[in-house]
């Protein structure tokens, strides 16, 4: 069972206390779009064995949504941000490639 | 035969007997006392029955590793089955039944089956599934059912209390032994916050049976010392019976404590499940021996060397007169030793190993026992309890060469490291060839969210068997015999013949043999995984802590390939059973789960309300009167609230705040509506989608003001209505302006509904609440009999109602003023089933009956509540899919059967052909079904295909067992069309 | 009037090992807005009240301002006076993105009391009781369902839950904190 910080309040919690959300960053698809845009906007996951960008809401805490840099596979946090961003904070990507050299990166 | 030694014992006190029983028989122990040791010492050695095919068994082991002797404890509600022996303590009163034969353990006629092995070989039962196809369920099934099996499930409810409880610490220390007391002193030490956890009552581990010195004291001196400082420690918290049973990821330890286990009904919880977040787990979790793999090494008397020295010392019990050891290593001469003490014989040491020569070998034989070197054991004779042993030659296949009388024998193949917590979370092994154990790789740890280790192996679980071993990893002085290296032993003796290999168990608890597990590798079983589901090898309440290695080791000889390329099979949590009310702790009764009231809940109790759960909640369903029927009173309530006035506690409903300058523009993207422009006062009926484009909510918004608006949602749907809103606040559009706040349970509401409505809320006063001063739609804030109250002409029934809020904690006051002031006027409070009913009367849907998270709101009708002006809002996109305007949609309508009768709910109407499956191809399904009191005919509503144009159409739905049920499609508003009883 | 008044479980206490009590009623509001504004810092310092740190609770008398998240406060105080508080906060944040709200009927409010007090919360809620600080409001939950905890006295501990879930809050209290279950 997991545990992540609340980068809003602070808090280090267990996963008992937050809600999922899946996959981060991922571009809302509206009115206008190709069926493929919004197919893959509504559908398509990355679903990695390994590093991932994911949603949590402190459900049981501070209310808020926040994003977590995950490894899939060891359970690593490489760390969390809060949810108002479209794409990982640049140190936080510098730490996944030191950490993880054969990552692709995020996009 | 077993006995009591007259002498001895170290955590026996003589002084205090016990009295127990044992298959209803008085028996008599001491404090100290295990069950197991208690039954051993009153000269009980045939204790239980194996598990397929009843063959006689007693003790094997002295702890948690006991796969043969569980037993069922207490009576009626403290009756508990599958209770192992060897890890019950002894206490005034206990009441211990053994297992699985009929009709008694001395004569059991399941022993039948014992005769008949060569019918139930390995993968049996997976054999008997498949041919002939008529076996299993006529003849297979029946017999297996009958014969296999544990203990029996309670059948009364648990009397005791059960509990949880969290702690944190920087280092758990999971293990009471030399080495995790070493490792709690240093981190005690150092100033950290520990927890020291031992699953016995007793601390110190092997190492007070095993002797030796450790800084110079006896182990038995250095153990006390060592627990006087830890109790020193205000960093340090100890817990004895207190069982780590898993550790998995970022460090959360399953701890599981025995409170009262040996003090039943003292008003202690029994048990207490320990969640643990830890640091570093010191998994201190020790060794466990090994049996040897002779034929006739289940018969009761053969038993763990260990487990022989340790009744001995432990508890002064005799497992027998006449011990004869077999080994292949040094560590089970300490056996004899403690044998020779006692007073007792050794006959012989059967020591495969062509030559034994250690100080420990050395010294029995200087005590004159004959060590038979090179040897094995052929069989054990006797069959209820050993009578001999005939030793071979290890090398050979099992020609006897002499037969010693005997009636114990202690065996030992060498040690496993216990493994398990490292390896839950991930940790890694390596085989040690040498000492023929898979030990923890220190380099591949179990990882936590810092990407560094969780846990570390200290002591015998590390590889460390020896007790000058153990203290030097832990940095501190002991000193104990040499031992020299052992000679793994899988099969004894190494050519074995097929006769006696059908007798040479691995696995005591699921009756698994060696000719088992290599039958399973002659038929294509090479996965270690593979192996242990076909034979079952490794299952059950044991998990293999006897058999893994043993039986590994064997499929990995008969594979031809060597041991680490056939691995273990996965360890998991718990380490040995824990207890169903530990897992459920206070989980249970009027606490299982939330239970949501409503200010009025006591009120509708009182009156003998039927309660409808939803969500969490629980709502009146109907108020019968004493003599009437649920329908009746359902039937009552709706004609009553239809010609006079009725009450609905409407407090369920969510009610969400929406506030700022970007309110109006974040409400239009959620829902379908145009929410931006609804003048301040009024009320609009709104829909809300997922962006996928299907229904997921709906209810009445209202303007309060220029910047904030208040949004209904559905019983059970206002915490996830409001996590949506907020996911989209914070995570799409976070530069818009715009607070939410859950009012839902701020406010008890009541629906007042009927002609009468006015009238009752005119008896109560404060608020003009006519025609003109409140219109349909609108809503009005002011004070209502006294009540600060805001008052919403809104109806989900068709008739003139009111839907008034106020402070929930006036709620049952203003609940009792509404019913006080309306009695002149007949008023009677109705439930949910009413509720539904009239709505069905209306063709008013439901979230939930009318939608199932495929419907789209077109496919119900209600394109007008769709903008068409809005450029975006939440499933827009969604809803232009092609699949979502398909003119081939199912359509709602309404349905009438053609003789007026009630239409089965959830019915489908069939179409012609048949589907890609076979199945018949439908059209149509009912979603919502009534009986009407006002039309006094069944109602419903459905959804078929091309409904609405096909208005007057009858077709056939399909009820139970083929019946064909005829109705016709018809506009699903039946009552009050015009839409007249409302507006007035 | 106060009669019509009734908290969801109308003081129900509980002597266990410790007694645990629903505490009645208790005004409370719900403010959203800029916790930076200098509006709210001068609304509330009329009250006597500063904006607490992250997680904090600051006092003034019987009112108690704790941060429930980066854009959300809790004012409790008493009961009758939450209305009027918060309107004289509403009108002083009119000029501001801001949202203030009664609550004080949405909530149950209970004390756990006596020196074991700490062991109770650690049978209900993952909690590092010994890092809690005085002054922290730790947000929660009570086994299944939300709460907020926080000290309210030396042997005290309060806990707010939702009014419709009291009676399940109550029974767990009284069966963590009967006698015979103490932990240490």
């Amino acid at each position: 069972m997991l545990t992540l910080t609340c980068p809003l309040c602070g808090a280090t919690v267990e996963e008992t206390e937050l809600a999922p959300g899946g996959e981060a960053h991922l571009k809302r698809f509206g009115p206008g779009s190709s069926d493929a845009e919004f197919e893959s906007y509504m559908f398509n996951r990355k679903n990695p064995k390994g590093v991932h960008f994911e949603r949590w809401r402190h459900a049981y805490g501070c209310g808020k949504w926040f994003l977590a840099a995950r490894d899939t596979v060891t359970w690593e946090v490489f760390g969390t941000y809060p949810a108002q961003t479209t794409e990982p904070p640049a140190d936080l990507v510098a730490k996944i490639k030191a950490k993880r050299p054969t990552w692709e990166g995020y996009k | 035969m077993s006995t009591r030694l007259a002498k001895g014992g170290r955590l026996i006190d003589r002084s205090q007997p016990l009295a127990f029983t044992f298959n209803g028989k008085p028996m008599r122990g001491f404090a100290g006392d295990t069950l197991a040791a208690a039954l051993l010492g009153g000269g009980k050695s045939l204790l239980g029955r194996s598990f397929k095919y009843h063959r006689p068994r007693g003790l094997v082991a002295s702890g948690a590793e006991e796969p043969n002797v569980l037993v069922g404890l207490g009576r009626n509600a403290r009756f508990e089955p599958d209770q192992r022996a060897t890890t019950t303590e002894l206490f005034s009163g206990l009441e211990a039944t053994s297992q699985n034969h009929w009709p008694s353990l001395e004569f059991d006629v399941g022993e039948v089956n014992n005769l008949l092995y060569k019918f139930f070989p390995a993968g049996f039962y997976y054999k008997t599934f498949m041919k002939p196809r008529w076996a299993w369920k006529h003849l297979f099934e029946p017999i297996v059912r009958q014969a296999a099996g544990l203990g029996e499930a309670p059948k009364e409810a648990d009397v005791d209390r059960y509990e949880q409880a969290y702690a944190y610490c920087d280092v758990l220390v999971a293990g009471g032994g030399v080495a995790g007391l070493a490792a709690a002193l240093k981190a005690g030490r150092e100033g950290r916050r520990v927890i020291l956890c031992e699953m016995t009552a007793n601390w110190g581990g092997r190492a007070p049976v095993d002797g030796g010195t450790i800084e110079g004291l006896s182990p038995e001196e250095w153990v006390k010392t060592a627990l006087q400082a830890l109790e020193g420690m205000e960093n340090v918290r100890i817990m004895d019976r207190t069982m780590v049973s898993g550790l998995l990821d970022h460090g959360y330890a399953i701890a599981y404590q025995r409170v009262a286990d040996h003090t039943p009904g003292d008003g202690r919880p029994r048990h207490r499940l320990w969640r643990i977040r830890a640091g570093i787990t010191q998994v201190a979790t020790g060794a466990i021996e090994r049996p040897l793999a002779f034929a006739g090494n289940d018969i009761p008397g053969v038993m763990l060397a260990s487990a022989v020295r340790d009744y001995i010392v432990n508890w002064a019990v005799s497992p027998g007169d006449r011990v004869v050891i077999v080994t292949n290593n040094d560590d089970a001469y300490r056996t004899a030793l403690a044998v020779l003490d006692a007073g007792l014989t050794v006959p012989a040491i059967v020591d495969a190993r062509v030559q034994a020569s250690g100080p420990l070998v050395q010294a029995v034989r200087a005590r004159g026992v004959a060590v038979l070197e090179g040897r094995g054991v052929a069989k054990v004779l006797g069959r209820k309890a050993v009578k001999g042993v005939e030793i071979c030659a290890q090398a050979g296949e099992g020609g006897a060469i002499q037969t010693v009388e005997c009636d114990c024998v202690a065996m030992s193949g060498g040690w496993s490291p216990v493994v398990h917590l490292w390896s839950h979370s991930g940790g890694k092994l390596n085989w040690d060839e040498t000492a023929a154990m898979f030990r923890p790789d220190a380099t591949r740890p179990p990882t936590g969210p810092e990407g560094l280790a969780l846990a570390a192996v200290v002591g015998a679980a590390n590889g460390n068997l020896t007790l000058d071993a153990i203290a030097a990893e832990a940095g501190i002085a002991a000193e104990v015999e040499a031992e020299a290296p052992l000679e793994p032993v899988w099969t004894m003796p190494a050519g074995a013949s097929d006769a006696l290999k059908f007798k040479s168990f691995l696995d005591y608890q699921n009756d698994v043999k060696v000719s088992d597990v290599q039958l399973a590798a002659r038929e294509g079983y090479e996965s270690v995984e593979h192996t242990k589901r076909y034979t079952t090898l490794g299952m059950a309440s044991d998990q293999g802590k006897l058999s893994n290695i043993n039986g590994l080791a064997i499929l990995s000889e008969t594979l031809g390939q060597p041991i680490p390329a056939t691995g273990t099979t996965t360890f998991r949590p718990p380490y040995t059973p824990i207890s169903f009310g530990a897992i459920a702790g206070e989980a249970r009764g009027e606490i299982f789960q939330p239970l949501r009231k409503t200010p009025m809940h006591g009120w509708h109790e009182a009156r003998g309300v039927h309660w409808e759960p939803v969500g969490l909640w629980r709502r009146p369903y109907t108020y019968p009167k004493a003599g009437e029927s649920h329908r009746e009173a359902v039937n009552r309530e709706i004609v009553n609230t239809r010609t006079n006035v009725g009450l609905l506690d409407a407090s369920t409903l969510g009610k969400i705040l929406v506030k700022g300058p970007d309110a109006g523009k974040f409400l239009d993207m959620m829902y379908t509506n145009m929410m931006s422009t609804l003048p301040v006062g009024k009320c609009r009926y709104g829909l809300m989608c997922s962006d996928n484009g299907f229904l997921m909510d709906d209810g009445v918004v209202v303007r309060l003001s220029e910047d904030s608006w208040l949004c209904h949602t559905t019983s059970g749907g206002a915490d996830r209505i409001h996590g949506h809103m907020e996911d989209w606040l914070q995570c799409e559009w976070w530069d818009w302006k715009v607070y939410t706040a859950n009012l839902t349970e701020q406010y008890a509401q009541v629906a007042v509904v009927g002609p009468k409505a006015r009238k009752l809320l005119e008896n109560l006063g404060g608020m003009d609440v006519s025609k003109e001063a409140l219109p349909f739609m609108t809503y009005k804030e002011g004070t209502l009999g006294g009540f600060p109250a805001r008052v919403f002409r809104i109806s989900f029934s068709g008739e003139l109602s009111y839907e008034i809020a106020v402070p929930a904690n006036m709620g049952l006051a203003f609940w009792e003023a509404l019913n006080a002031a309306g009695e002149e006027l007949g008023v009677m409070p109705y439930g949910t089933e009413a509720l539904h009913v009239m709505r069905a009367e209306k063709g008013f849907i439901m979230i939930g009956d009318e939608t199932d998270g495929t419907v789209i709101p077109q496919d119900l009708g209600l394109g007008w509540a769709i903008s068409k002006k809005k450029a975006d809002y939440l499933g827009k996109r969604a809803q232009e899919r092609k699949a979502m305007v398909d003119p081939d949609r199912w359509l709602l309508v309404g349905l009438e059967t053609l003789d007026g009768s009630v239409l089965p709910d959830g019915v489908y109407a069939p179409a012609e052909g048949h589907n890609a499956n076979g199945q018949r191809n439908t059209q149509g399904r009912v979603t919502s079904t009534y009986y009407s009191p006002m039309l006094n005919k069944g109602i419903a509503m459905g959804l078929v295909k091309h409904g609405p144009a096909r208005m007057g159409e009858v077709i056939d739905f399909l009820g139970d067992k083929g019946a064909v049920i005829k109705a016709r499609i018809v506009d699903p508003v039946f009552y009050d069309k015009e839409g007249a009883k409302a507006d007035v | 009037m106060s009669e019509m008044i009734l908290s969801a479980l109308q003081g129900e206490s509980h002597e266990g090992f410790v007694t645990v009590t629903e505490a009645g009623v208790t005004g409370m509001i719900t403010i959203r807005a800029d916790l930076g504004s200098a509006a709210l810092a001068a609304a509330l310092g009329g009250l006597g009240l500063s904006v607490p740190s992250p997680r904090g609770i600051t006092q003034a008398g019987d009112k108690l301002l704790a941060w429930m998240s980066p854009d959300e406060l809790l004012l409790a105080c008493d009961y009758g006076a939450a209305p009027g508080i918060a309107e004289s906060l509403s009108a002083a944040l009119s000029g501001e993105h801001a949202l203030v709200v009664v609550v004080s009927d949405a909530r149950a409010r209970f004390t756990i009391s006596g020196p074991k007090a700490d062991e109770v919360l650690m049978k209900i809620a993952p909690v590092d009781v010994a890092t809690l600080p005085a002054g922290r409001m730790h947000r929660t939950r009570a086994a299944q369902v939300a709460a907020a905890v926080w000290r309210s006295g030396p042997d005290e501990i309060s806990l707010v839950c939702f009014r419709s879930v009291a009676g399940y809050v109550m029974g767990l209290l009284e069966v963590s904190a009967r006698k015979g279950g103490e932990i240490f």
